[in-house]
């Protein structure tokens, strides 16, 4: 049976993935995007996720597992809804990143990699992100929020609130 | 959005576009954008490692090396298709150049890399970004979309035939979280599918690179800054720098500096003036305490030692290294034991494990510098510190040993009253965070 009847994934990201496996002078430099990529619509790398990334590629499961935990950006088990990522590298430490951090851990009640109960946030400590001219800063997903105090972290928060309740993503 | 800065003493080649909507492809074209590469490809491949040779750009990654001298290297005939890769993995900490250059100038990217294309005759270009820079992920890939729609890029390239003409094409890869792959040879593994570790070298990426072809691999500054050194002549690009270092640099400004930012200055600037002048001095009036000049895995320098101009061969005769041009201010109320201890961190996290001085040598400093900044160190633990340091130095497959190393052995010899100030379970005199979250 083909992948494609197969797949766990939306018709949109299954044929973006077919596309990406053709891209390369070798299949499996489409792993790496395509790990993220499916991530981003399941929320983790799921042992089904891992296995279909495999079929489509023509390798083991083993060997996405193994290439997979070397990024730190993918992961086993599922995020918040709206992941929140502080980065404490030294330009932002020096501009209060870890007040930041303390910030976000004293109102979501979480520590670092911790997802709230209901499940709609989670919070990182990480490193560098690129934006230490405008520090301290975060991501929320992949949004990038800078230049950041305690009121700019809780107007972000009450924003992520407000889709969560709306429903959108 | 990232805030754009600016100030009299700048010369803005690199940046010149920042501001303007260029990353859509007809502004950038009414800008002079893509007239380098047209130029380029009716010059050939002479003419252009020729410029590139006179511009004396060397590369913007950190290790400073010719850009034409590189390209030079990749031999005219192989068995194996040749290819050019962008290294937009930017992760060293105090450095954001490359996410401005994507974010207001993507064009330029693709057009250095058609002609870094042209020059060693390559059919394919690669340009890979960090994962975390999904948004500019998305601009950049609308702006090889645009290009391909324009005849930029494709067969033919430039209104040439379809069937005899010059062929290129550019493809754009995600990263997915890894310092690591910054460095040339693990960056090649990653594209191919693989854990980021580096290749033993020889041989290099010139002789046998991705996919085993022929491969150049610039930083995306360095390649951004290529159609504007064909643009005005290599020889009117080098005039703009100093001694054998052409051109201008992109400075990110951070830490405790008044004015924080990302600057484009002629090398050989002055450090002293770039603080006081351009970035307005340590924020709040403070005394300059120590300056990171070019990324985290640089050496400190003290405030009597930046009088230097900023470029490859001044910055090293000061013992220190211009690396990736993020020069982070640091004033006195700063714990340089913490200071250290956040930097070693870092490095310990990012460490692939592949070579053991660098995997246990990471992992011995933080824990040394964790206990230390807790006020349980030891006197022998600065020396044991510095000499685990010194063990590391030059013993592993990639950079990344040193990068950890040299910036500790820096803080342990120019810091060394502070870090016997921590001794004796004294607590640290600027404790903000004595335990560290664990990264």
């Amino acid at each position: 049976m083909s992948v494609e009847t197969m797949s766990i994934f939306s018709p949109e990201l299954a044929s973006r993935l077919d596309e990406l496996v053709e891209r390369y002078p070798m299949k499996r430099s489409a792993l790496i995007p395509m790990l993220l990529y499916a991530q981003d619509e399941i929320g983790y790398l799921s042992d089904a996720v891992i296995e279909e990334v495999a079929q489509r590629i023509g390798i083991t499961a083993l060997d996405v597992r193994n290439v997979a935990t070397y990024y730190s950006m993918l992961r086993f088990k599922p995020a918040g809804r709206f992941n929140v990522q502080v980065c404490t590298n030294i330009s932002c430490m020096l501009r209060g990143a870890y007040e930041v951090f303390d910030h976000l851990q004293e109102k979501l009640g979480i520590g670092h990699k911790g997802v709230t109960a209901d499940g709609t946030f989670s919070l990182e400590e990480v490193e560098c992100i690129g934006a230490c001219c405008w520090a301290p800063a975060m991501q929320v997903n992949y949004d990038f929020h800078d230049e950041l105090t305690n009121e700019k972290v809780d107007a972000v928060l009450a924003d992520c609130k407000a889709k969560a309740q709306e429903g959108v993503r | 959005m990232p805030r754009l800065v600016s100030h009299p003493d700048e010369v803005k080649i690199v940046t010149s576009r920042f501001g303007k909507g260029a990353a859509k492809i007809d502004t950038y074209i009414e800008l002079g954008g893509y007239a380098a590469a047209r130029k380029a490809l009716e010059q050939g491949p002479d003419w252009i490692i020729n410029e590139m040779k006179a511009s004396g750009l060397r590369g913007r990654g950190g290790a400073g090396f010719p850009t034409g001298l590189k390209w030079s290297f990749v031999p005219k005939v192989s068995a194996k298709p040749k290819y050019v890769l962008v290294n937009g993995d930017e992760s060293e900490p105090g450095t954001c150049k490359d996410h401005l250059i994507f974010l207001h100038d993507p064009h330029a990217v693709i057009e250095g890399t058609i002609i870094a294309g042209l020059a060693i005759g390559a059919k394919t270009g690669f340009i890979y970004l960090r994962g975390e820079y999904r948004y500019l992920i998305e601009i950049v890939e609308r702006a090889v979309a645009d290009a391909y729609a324009k005849g930029f890029l494709g067969k033919g390239i430039f209104g040439g035939d379809r069937e005899t003409g010059t062929e290129f094409q550019v493809i754009v890869q995600t990263g997915a979280g890894a310092y690591e792959v910054g460095e040339e040879s693990a960056l090649m593994e990653s594209l191919e599918g693989k854990r980021g570790v580096p290749r033993i070298k020889p041989p290099f990426p010139a002789v046998v690179g991705l996919y085993g072809g022929p491969t150049v691999i610039n930083n995306a500054e360095t390649i951004a800054t290529v159609p504007h050194v064909l643009a005005m002549g290599g020889a009117a690009y080098a005039a703009v720098g100093s001694e054998r270092n052409g051109g201008t640099r992109l400075f990110g400004l951070s830490g405790h500096i008044a004015r924080p930012g990302v600057y484009e200055l002629p090398m050989g600037y002055s450090l002293r003036k770039m603080i006081y002048e351009v970035g307005g001095g340590v924020r709040g009036g403070r005394a300059l305490k120590a300056v990171v000049p070019g990324g985290s895995s640089t050496p400190v320098l003290l405030p009597e030692e930046i009088d230097i101009g900023m470029d490859f061969d001044q910055v090293g005769k000061a013992g220190s290294m211009l690396g990736s041009g993020g020069v982070v201010v640091i004033d006195d109320q700063t714990c340089m034991v913490e200071f250290a201890l956040r930097t070693i961190s870092f490095y310990q996290h990012e460490s692939c494990g592949w070579c053991i001085p660098c995997r246990e040598g990471t992992d011995w400093l933080k824990k040394s510098l964790t206990r230390f900044h807790a006020g349980f160190g030891t006197m022998k633990d600065i020396d044991n510190i510095q000499y685990l340091a010194e063990n590391m130095m030059g013993r592993t497959f990639c950079p990344l040993g040193d990068a950890a190393a040299m910036p500790t052995l820096g803080f342990v010899k120019k810091f060394r009253r502070e870090f016997e100030e921590h001794l004796n379970g004294k607590p640290c005199a600027f404790a903000r965070h004595v335990e560290l979250a664990v990264v």
